[in-house]
């Protein structure tokens, strides 16, 4: 009973979040609801009683994506911070829902085909479970993953670092 | 033996055109000219040995001579026809083989002379090769799809040899015209030819006699003519019009004779050559290849052949007489004899007789080879004469010659005695195939032989009037003051005796013969049947025609032999528009210019021409434009802008989704 | 326990309102932001699955947690590429850079 509460509560604030992040004129405001809607997400893993992947996507995405958000935006969106807001074309609005509707009725009618057979527990899932999956290298173990993506990270970084220097003139 | 050495006749001049063509532009002149003559001789020692030795061999027990064919090979097998290419030795092309290759060797000799300094003589000797390679090729077929490759390539050479002088523009036009007009006619051939073969199965001469085939060689297959005449009774008969259509383009018969006075813009030794000898003669070569089918199947087309013949004879005869181009008088002169070589085959219908082959049908056909004969002899040499006359007045019309005889002793003597052969004076060679060939006409119908008689009458008067214009009457003082006319070099007066001593040779003997009844004739060689045919003059009919030559060599010589032509001038006064027309040679390439341009261009060929660039074109034009429409409709999908290409690419998984979910 | 369906579809409107945002917007950085919208939806349906459908497994908790990762650093990457562009033609909205155009 608890849960579905909570489980309202935290789709409403990521809904009314996400809604508002998509539809305002101000930049910076689409950040700030960006963030609602991460901590939102995050709610909602701790409700599933994912604590690590909560404290995950709290420190990644709520912290570390939100602030590159910040800082991208103060550098590059110099006329949209003073004031100057963003017009969106009727036509364009009226092709996104169309697009959304549809598409949303296309989930809903798979959603509707088939039944889900849930079979919950209420454990909590061991951290040191998650630790051997992750560094483990047997057969439903993500050693791999995990070290391709320490190297794809390092991509990204060097990646990104690359792009985005100024030339020498 | 000969016999296996018989494709070198071919081969020869082949290999000498490839050669000059190819590399004639890095030779001398002489050096060209002289492999071209040195091949050529070459082949005609081939072709004398070759005539030598079928002639002398022994007949058959029927008394025939026996056709051999040393070479068939298939060459395009299609189903059940097939394009054979080979050699046929047989009396007729035995014949042709020696005259087609002594008027070309007296060409080629000649030419050196009469082209000397020429640019392009390399190319003009390599032109020469090849069109003695197709003649040869035409008479020594084994089939008749051969024979119009041949015929094809026959004319292919006549076009480049006529426009040989391709920087003048009547030359160009001259060309273009023998081209078209011939290549006209050889349509109707080569439906006829189809004709044939799809319905008798077989485009072979397997009819042509006794036939020995050489080791290896394809055998013939035997036409079935029975499937033909089950088709329908009138197949056959109308095959063979439409080539004998083929061959009246080529011989330059009433109405497709146009091209041949045009024709005379190439070189002399060219007009010898081809017009008068060879080429011209093609027709009439193709009827008496095909002589026993028209015997045996279509008589009565027949008819169709002479009365073409006779029309031709007397149109050209009519229009010679009134030409002042010496050339020009000499190629009408060749389209008249031409048909009368075509009557003379057509009025060989034996039916008349009732007997296949008889008498009747001997004398027509054996008079219209040897007048084939003769008439190559006598009118290269007036054509190779009247060379001479050009190459010392520089000009062709008479209106600038006249009292040649002073200067040109050779050439005057040579022509009087061609005069004299063609108008058909006993002793010269003339006499015996004309003579023949009215004896056959008036067996056929007294209308037909006096017609023809007549015409001979016109021939001799036409022919001295040329004679006397060029070589008396008055000279051109003024003209000869700047350059005297002087005798021909060597190279081009011993052609010119060489033929005379022929035409002379054999019309003596064959005078003698026809009256004294002696065998070894002609006619033992060349005959309808095949057998010895042994000639006997109508001693009525041979003085008759003898005095009618008399008659008109008088009249002319009455007329033009003079300082001044006063008989001549008022009748030109008395008949002006007469005179005229027969001169513009009765406004024939006027009609022919109308019926293409007005009726042909503009009914026939302006819709069509229309329906090709509105209606095919346009099709064509409509479909790229669509495609060209699409594509810049297309464009706009290519926008740059990212997110419609995100809008298109979630429509698109959406859309796919769904289907999936159909499915 | 909340029922797997109401996850089922928070997620997919919040996917879909992450599409509309994407398709709507001009400005590269909010674009960026509905992307992100997006990736989050997906995160919470792997999870809830993997937690309510299928419990002794792992693989959609390993998921989520990789899918995550590589938003950060996909994030990171199109931020560096924002920049670069709006150095080049000193605007931040996406109709600007239309070079393809055509």
């Amino acid at each position: 009973m608890a849960s579905i509460i909570v489980f309202s509560i935290l789709a409403v604030v990521i809904l009314g979040s996400a809604l508002l992040c998509v539809t305002t004129k101000r930049i910076m405001r689409a950040a700030t609801y960006m963030l609602f809607v991460l901590f939102g997400v995050a709610g909602l893993y701790f409700l599933l009683d994912y604590t690590y992947l909560g404290a995950a996507q709290i420190a990644v995405y709520a912290g570390g994506v939100t602030m590159i958000y910040v800082f991208a935006i103060q550098l590059v969106s110099k006329q949209t911070l003073q004031g100057m807001v963003e017009h969106i074309k009727c036509s364009r609005m009226l092709q996104g829902l169309l697009l959304s509707v549809v598409g949303l009725a296309t989930v809903a009618v798979v959603f509707l085909k088939n039944s889900f057979i849930s079979a919950a527990t209420t454990d909590e899932l061991p951290m040191d479970q998650i630790g051997n999956a992750l560094l483990g290298s047997d057969k439903y173990q993500y050693v791999l993953p995990f070290e391709f993506i320490s190297v794809f990270l390092l991509a990204c970084i060097i990646g990104g670092l690359v792009v985005s220097r100024k030339k020498e003139d | 033996m000969i016999y296996e050495l018989s494709y070198l006749i071919l081969l020869l001049p082949l290999l000498s055109f490839i050669v000059l063509g190819l590399a004639g532009m890095k030779m001398q002149h002489k050096t060209a000219g002289l492999i071209g003559t040195c091949s050529l001789s070459l082949v005609t020692i081939l072709s004398y040995w070759t005539a030598i030795t079928y002639f002398t061999a022994d007949r058959t027990a029927e008394g025939v001579f026996q056709t051999i064919v040393p070479f068939n090979f298939t060459w395009l097998p299609l189903g059940n026809l097939h394009f054979d290419m080979g050699i046929l030795l047989d009396p007729i092309s035995v014949m042709m083989l020696v005259v087609i290759s002594t008027v070309s060797l007296m060409v080629h000799i000649y030419s050196f002379g009469y082209m000397h300094g020429e640019k392009g003589f390399q190319r003009y000797y390599a032109f020469l090769s090849l069109f003695t390679m197709s003649m040869l090729g035409l008479v020594l077929a084994t089939n008749i799809f051969q024979m119009y490759m041949f015929w094809e390539l026959v004319g292919v050479s006549s076009y480049l040899l006529i426009g040989f002088y391709y920087p003048l523009k009547p030359a160009i036009a001259a060309s273009k015209k023998a081209f078209i007009v011939t290549r006209f006619a050889d349509m109707f051939f080569l439906i006829g030819i189809l004709t044939f073969g799809y319905f008798t199965d077989s485009f072979s001469f397997s009819f042509a006699g006794d036939i020995v085939m050489g080791q290896g060689t394809t055998p013939f297959i035997e036409g079935n003519m029975a499937k033909a005449i089950a088709a329908g009774g009138f197949i056959l008969p109308t095959a063979l019009t439409l080539m004998f259509i083929g061959g009246a383009g080529k011989s330059a018969m009433f109405p497709l004779h146009i091209w041949l006075p045009d024709a005379m813009e190439g070189p002399t030794p060219v007009s010898a050559l081809i017009h008068a000898a060879t080429m011209v003669v093609a027709g009439v070569f193709q009827i008496a290849r095909m002589f026993p089918l028209w015997i045996e199947y279509a008589p009565q087309a027949m008819s169709i052949v002479v009365w073409v013949g006779v029309i031709t004879a007397f149109y050209a005869a009519a229009v010679a007489c009134a030409q002042s181009d010496i050339k020009r008088v000499l190629a009408f002169s060749t389209i008249s004899q031409i048909a009368f070589m075509m009557v003379a085959l057509g009025v060989s219908l034996p039916g008349h007789h009732g007997a296949i082959l008889d008498n009747h049908a001997q004398l027509g056909y054996m008079a219209g080879m040897f007048h084939l004969f003769t008439h190559a002899m006598f009118k290269a040499c007036l054509f190779l004469g009247a060379g001479c006359i050009i190459h010392a007045v520089h000009s062709n019309e008479m209106a600038l010659m006249g009292g040649l005889r002073k200067y040109m002793p050779i050439t005057h003597v040579t022509f009087l005695i061609s005069c004299l052969a063609i108008a058909g004076i006993p002793f010269f060679s003339g006499f015996s195939s004309k003579d023949e060939i009215i004896t056959a006409c008036m067996e056929y119908s007294p209308v037909v032989g006096w017609i023809m008689t007549g015409i001979a009458a016109m021939t001799a008067f036409y022919m001295f009037r040329l004679y006397y214009g060029i070589f008396w009457g008055t000279e051109n003082k003024e003209a000869h003051e700047h350059h005297t006319p002087h005798e021909a070099p060597l190279t081009m007066t011993i052609p010119l005796i060489v033929l005379c001593i022929i035409t002379v040779g054999v019309g003596v003997y064959s005078t003698l013969a026809g009256f004294l009844g002696w065998g070894g004739s002609f006619g033992s060689f060349v005959s309808a049947a095949g057998t010895d045919y042994t000639i006997h003059f109508n001693t009525q009919i041979a003085a008759t025609s003898t005095v009618i030559a008399i008659l008109s060599i008088c009249l002319a010589t009455y007329i033009y032999k003079g300082e001044t032509q006063p008989i001549a001038d008022r009748l030109y006064k008395t008949f002006p528009k007469l005179h005229r027309a027969a001169y513009k040679r009765f406004y024939q390439d006027e009609i022919w210019q109308f019926v293409t341009h007005k009726i042909i261009f503009r009914c026939v060929s302006t819709p069509i021409a229309w329906f090709d660039r509105h209606i095919v074109d346009g099709t064509f034009n409509f479909l790229a434009w669509g495609a060209n429409e699409g594509g810049e409709s297309l464009r706009a999908w290519q926008s740059g802008d990212v997110r419609k290409y995100a809008v298109w690419f979630l429509t698109g998984t959406v859309a796919l989704t769904l289907v999936l979910l159909a499915l | 326990m909340v029922p797997v369906e109401c996850y089922f579809v928070l997620s997919a409107l919040l996917f879909f309102i992450g599409v509309y945002g994407f398709v709507t917007r001009r400005n590269l950085i909010a674009m960026l932001i509905s992307i992100e919208l997006v990736l989050n939806a997906v995160d919470i349906n792997f999870a809830a699955f993997n937690r309510l459908l299928f419990p002794g497994e792992l693989e959609g908790f390993f998921m989520t947690l990789f899918s995550i990762g590589v938003s950060a650093a996909e994030s990171a990457v199109a931020i560096a590429i924002i920049i670069n562009v709006y150095r080049n033609f000193k605007n931040d909205s996406v109709d600007a850079i239309s070079n393809m155009k055509g």
